[in-house]
């Protein structure tokens, strides 16, 4: 029964009834009685001081209930939305964390600042108050640009050269001394540009408050409700912890934007207290465009040094991170630990050294975005070594087999801090080059070109550090919080069971991942096992899903607590089946005495735990239900290799990807259906960002240029191909699942090769992402302008 | 949206009355773009006018060499119209290259150009194939319908009724479309026609326009290569985040091209 | 201001709602009607989450006002299937995951439902170009692709 279902099946998702027959239930789609609902007055000015609000015309207008401002928050003592990750510069000192107040008191830093909020019977109504909202801005000068942060006018008071900190990992003196003795020295400047998340879902918030019971109720579109709840109560002062119920339902979407803690969910629930009504918000596809954290906008400059045979001697790293105006939840690890300790790839480069500056701008505060970190470590170091294989002249997929850590180096001790538990990226590589057919790339160039088309082909290999994360290591960076991840099983007294994960599902399948692992471990059907997630009041506590770590972690928790299980259900068997427990199988359900036809099956195990007329109650407590939390001991390494291929119309600059092929090793897979989803849509992103989207601001306004649909491009069903997908199989050494994570490395591994394509196809060293049609273009015209003046 | 009041009208005249009466009403076609701009409070009608139930606006008929297509007619069955297609094959194209299926079904070819959009598909349809422009009140040369960003040459209260196109000997037209949203970046209708060579170009300009110097150059060798010493220039072209004017200025010449080529 | 009174039909049932002018129809499905099955994305045309089908178009919900309903015919994704009776689409979407976090899943299936009603068999090309109005962010369109082929595969095997 279980072969069908376990581990390694590709079933049908349990949660997809609901989906595809309309029954799904978002934030949105929950009303409360008596609710309101809430507009955000939001600043229409990159920066400036806020002289005066007049609130009374708005307050007058009939339907109006309340409006509220960044003063009201302050005297009723909701604090400022916390950073929850200390980062120490060089120096020592720490990280400079400006205050961050859910509605801004005085000064407001980005477009799109909420400085109040209006409350109203209805929306219509409570906008109507908001567009009275006159208050008297004075415009101060505004910076939107990274390179150029350090040296303009301070954004916050007290912070200089709107430097948040300065930091550095890894041998400064050994990469120096790498870089001077080297045969070649590549350079590269890189430009990783900033991307705005758009979950289709817009974000949405619903504060509930009970005056009777004093519980404040807040459903809302988060990745991780009880990290929420945590922060809210702990940090923020919204409600104490046990008078606060987080319920996250179905999730549309996510990609680390729906990890954070906004002002707007802030706000439905404070307002809700403070009125004694449900307040609602619903954000519309311009507050998305204007406030969801933005992504990635690094400009870095690198230099790779190589031996004369191509070995990787030292890089060196210099980039300068852009954090927006505020510190958001997780802002200053990103560019930090996700950032520098993955510059190491899948290749023996010995010496490496990264600086990394992150600074203030008058732009959306910027926090992990699907990869956080480790797309610009890969973007980096797979375009140098890109580049400095055409510089030496060598075949880039030789370069790259040259420089790889070999199969039998595992465990590999990198130079920037991490060690790679296992994998075999010669085997992802020689996987990806058959199957993207690399050999017979220059007759289809050839062809392409009697055509007229330019054809190019890029490669990717990629590593990533997922499974977030181990407490302790984590806790000596800097993490205010664990990265432990918990289950608990519930068997019912008829033998079915609920699953609660601490863990978040909003795309990604738990509902049928964790059930077939559960199915695997207790013999049980699916259809005979409930996944419960999302809500305080239900399961215990647990961080939440991003960083590729549902599986990795929750499902080890997962693991122990079914084993948990099974343990206690041995010791009733054995006490049924007047045998011990050490002579007691386990298998397809069946708990069976060794050798013998004696046996239970799991239901019948559990009726007994839950009417224990027949039971060992001296020894065993009765009941059939375990808890488990699981701290991983290492970061899993999900690897791959990616191969590109494109065809440049050279007369437009349009560029169709004509192929792409993923190989990647995510060890143990449990879906191997819902893998291939993830990994195709990681891949579509990292087509997005590599080719399409474009977060642009005016440099002298600060207004968002790209606030729409209409502005900004996404990758839509007829700028895509189908992918072709293969595995390689090094299982996670160090959980019990074997299993590394997967919902990240599309949007990793992908860039890189996409840009390496199209450089080739147009023969030039760098292009800036997105590669648009006026960019392709535009680099032709530089090129045979070049190519004539010589 | 703000708030309005919504009329449903019955027929063009009652429209016409009831928009002279109403100073800042507007008329509801398709919606594809006063909706959006409504929703974002770009705009502020008092009033819509639906001209969605008047009959007498919707249909396509070809007779006598020509194509007639009522002002409410949708994208969609302009595409896919057996007569159209027969006709005019390029118009059908064109009609089927317009943003997506729902706003095909919804945007009407009256609402489009009354709009005019400087990256709107039509204006480059309705240049392109010299047709003319019928109103309730007169019929308006396509050449002299267009006059600037977003302006006609419809007075206040004029309704568009139906839009006339000679049906020529030949017709292609080319389109890059916006990748965000799929508007034109440039669209180029080249017509062979009875009284000459026509090339329109849209979404280039702040208005569709002629390409002048490359009507000359088909007009005595219509073929591909008698594109090849023309260029377009830049100057006055648009410039946004998607397209400079020199790269826009390139694609007039490459669109046309490449629709020439396709019917040469 | 007073409110419009419409009759007209929603998933073949006779509807009787009031609106204001401004309303949508997504709006009065969603928050009139409790029909949450269509979902808001942006508001403005551009995702195709709103996606119903109107006298048998695809449009959006979000643009088109409610008073326009008005002797029309409208299905939505309530409309298509039930768990207990799928539409074709739908068992496809099922059996190929061709989704993940389910937002913008109805919207997608009634676009898929609309072109395989006027195109029972859709190229891939024919397929990815009529589905580009809807955005998925989670699936990369490859298995929502390969499911309407399916779909298209499965009807036209079925007895008309």
């Amino acid at each position: 029964m279980t072969a069908e279902t376990g581990i390694g099946a590709r079933v049908r998702r349990k949660e997809d009834v609901r989906f595809i027959t309309g029954r799904g239930r978002y934030t949105d789609d929950i009303n409360r009685p008596g609710q309101l609902h809430a507009v955000f007055a939001r600043s229409p000015y990159a920066h400036a001081r806020i002289g005066s609000l007049d609130i009374s015309g708005a307050e007058a207008l009939p339907g109006v209930v309340a409006v509220l401002t960044g003063a009201d928050l302050a005297a009723d003592g909701i604090g400022p939305l916390p950073c929850g990750w200390m980062i120490h510069s060089r120096d020592g000192s720490p990280m400079k964390q400006p205050p961050h107040p859910a509605l801004s008191q005085g000064t407001v830093r980005y477009v799109g600042e909420p400085y109040a909020v209006v409350i109203g019977e209805t929306r219509e109504a409570a906008q109507a108050g908001a567009d009275l909202l006159d208050p008297d801005f004075q415009e101060l000068p505004a910076n939107v640009d990274t390179a150029s942060a350090q040296s303009t006018a301070p954004i916050h008071d007290g912070i200089a050269n709107n430097l948040c900190y300065d930091w550095t990992l890894g041998d400064e003196a050994a990469t120096d001394a790498a870089l001077a003795s080297a045969a070649h020295v590549v350079e590269l400047d890189i430009i990783n540009n900033r991307l705005i998340p758009n979950a289709i879902e817009p974000r949405a918030a619903l504060g509930d408050y009970d005056a009777g019971t004093d519980m404040l109720t807040l459903y809302t579109t988060s990745q991780n409700p009880h990290l929420a709840r945590l922060v809210l109560s702990a940090f923020v002062g919204l409600a104490p912890e046990h008078k606060l119920r987080v319920v996250s339902p179905d999730v549309g979407g996510g990609f680390g934007s729906k990890i954070f803690i906004y002002s707007e969910e802030t706000v439905c629930g404070w307002a809700s207290k403070r009125l004694r009504r449900p307040v609602k918000w619903t954000a519309d596809r311009s507050e998305a465009f204007l406030n969801d954290a933005h992504g990635r906008d690094h400009v870095t400059k690198a230099r790779l040094a190589l031996d004369a045979q191509g070995r990787f001697l030292g890089l060196k790293v210099s980039t300068i991170a852009n954090l927006g105006a505020y510190m958001s939840t997780f802002s200053s690890s990103i560019p930090t630990y996700l950032y520098g300790t993955l510059l190491a790839g899948q290749y023996t480069t010995p010496a490496i050294f990264v600086e990394v500056r992150s600074v203030f701008t008058n732009t959306t505060p910027v926090d992990a975005y699907r990869g956080a970190g480790r797309p610009e470590a890969t973007f980096l170091l797979e375009r140098i070594v890109e580049t400095a294989a055409r510089e030496l002249g060598m075949d880039p997929a030789e370069l790259r087999r040259r420089n790889l850590i070999p199969k039998d180096a595992f465990p590999y001790a990198t130079p920037v801090a991490l060690v790679y538990d296992t994998g075999d990226y010669q085997a992802c590589l020689d996987k990806a080059l058959a199957l993207s057919d690399y050999a017979g790339f220059p007759a289809r160039k050839a062809a392409a070109k009697a055509r007229g088309k330019l054809r190019g082909i890029g490669l990717s290999c990629y590593i990533e550090a997922c499974g977030l994360a181990p407490s302790r290591l984590a806790g000596q960076l800097g993490a205010g919080v664990g990265l432990y991840e918990s289950a608990e099983i519930r068997v019912n007294p008829t033998g079915n069971v609920t699953v609660f994960t601490g863990t978040h599902s909003h795309g990604q399948g738990h509902e049928t991942t964790f059930a077939q692992v559960v199915s695997s471990r207790l013999g049980i059907g699916l259809d005979q096992i409930e996944v419960v997630h999302g809500d305080t009041s239900q399961g215990q506590f647990g961080l939440g899903t991003y960083g590729s770590r549902s599986l990795a972690v929750g499902g080890s928790a997962l693991m122990k607590a079914s084993d948990k299980i099974v343990t206690k259900c041995r010791k009733i068997a054995a006490y049924l089946l007047e045998s011990k427990p050490e002579d007691i199988d386990f298998e397809d359900g069946v708990f069976r005495v060794r050798g013998t036809n004696k046996a239970k099956t799991f239901g019948e195990i559990a009726f007994a735990a839950y009417v224990p007329h027949h039971y060992p109650l001296e020894e065993l407590e009765p009941g059939l239900q375990e808890t488990a939390f699981y701290d991983p001991q290492n970061f899993t390494y999900p690897a791959g290799a990616y191969v590109c291929e494109v065809e440049v119309d050279p007369d437009t600059g349009i560029t169709r990807i004509v192929k792409f092929t993923a190989v990647d090793d995510f060890g143990q897979v449990i879906n191997p259906m819902i893998v291939e989803g993830q990994v195709h849509g990681g891949i579509a992103q990292g087509i997005g960002q590599a080719m399409l989207e474009a977060c642009r601001y005016d440099r002298e306004t600060g207004q968002l240029l790209t606030g729409s649909m209409m502005d900004y491009a996404m990758p839509r069903a007829d700028d895509l191909v189908n992918f072709d997908l293969d595995v390689v199989r090094t299982d996670c050494t160090h959980n019990p699942l074997g299993v590394k994570g997967c919902g990240e490395a599309g949007a990793i591994g992908s860039p890189p090769a996409v840009i390496n394509a199209i450089t080739d196809a147009i023969g030039v060293r760098t292009l800036d992402m997105p590669a648009t049609p006026l960019k392709v273009w535009t680099a032709l015209q530089a090129g045979s302008a070049a190519a004539k003046g010589s | 949206m703000y708030n309005f009041t919504y009329h449903r009208a019955g027929s063009v005249d009652a429209a016409a009355s009831r928009l002279a009466e109403s100073g800042d009403a507007k008329l509801l076609a398709g919606g594809m773009t006063l909706l959006p701009t409504m929703k974002q409070r770009l705009a502020q009608p008092s009033e819509l006018i639906d001209l969605n139930e008047i009959d007498g606006l919707k249909g396509i008929t070809v007779s006598g060499g020509t194509v007639t297509i009522g002002a409410m007619t949708r994208h969609a069955d302009v595409a896919a119209s057996a007569e159209v297609k027969q006709a005019i094959p390029a118009l059908a194209r064109l009609a089927g290259l317009i943003g997506d299926p729902a706003v095909r079904n919804r945007g009407t070819i009256g609402g489009s150009i009354a709009n005019n959009d400087p990256s709107a598909d039509y204006p480059a349809a309705v240049v392109g194939l010299g047709a003319t422009v019928v109103t309730n009140k007169r019929e308006i040369a396509g050449d002299d319908f267009f006059t600037g960003m977003f302006e006609t040459a419809l007075d206040e209260g004029e309704i568009v009724t139906a839009v006339r196109f000679p049906v020529p000997q030949k017709a292609a037209y080319f389109k890059f479309p916006n990748p965000a949203s799929r508007y034109a970046v440039v669209g180029v209708m080249v017509a062979k026609t009875a009284s000459g060579v026509r090339v329109a170009v849209t979404g280039a300009g702040p208005c569709v326009f002629r390409q002048s110097d490359m009507e000359s150059a088909l007009s005595g060798n219509f073929s591909a290569d008698a594109l090849s010493g023309i260029s377009q220039d830049a100057d006055g072209l648009n410039e946004d985040i998607h397209a400079s004017a020199e790269y826009r200025a390139s694609l007039v010449v490459v669109g046309a091209k490449r629709a020439v080529a396709e019917i040469a | 201001m007073a409110k419009s009174h419409v009759s007209t039909t929603v998933n073949g049932d006779p509807v009787e709602f009031l609106c204001d002018a401004p309303e949508t129809m997504l709006d009065v499905l969603r928050n009139t009607l409790g029909l949450t099955g269509t979902k808001e994305g942006c508001g403005t045309g551009d995702c195709g989450a709103c996606s119903i089908i109107v006298d048998g178009r695809l449009v959006c919900g979000c643009l088109m006002l409610a008073v326009e309903a008005t002797g029309k015919s409208i299905t939505t994704i309530e409309g298509i299937g039930a768990p207990d009776r799928l539409h074709p689409v739908q068992q496809a979407f099922l059996e190929d995951a061709a989704l993940q976090c389910g937002f913008c899943t109805p919207g997608f299936i009634v676009a898929a439902k609309a072109l395989l009603d006027r195109n029972p068999d859709p190229s891939e090309t024919e397929i990815r170009y009529w589905l580009a109005g809807n955005l998925c962010r989670c699936t990369g369109y490859d298995k929502i692709v390969r499911a309407v082929q399916h779909a298209a595969a499965e009807m036209k095997g079925q007895p008309a």
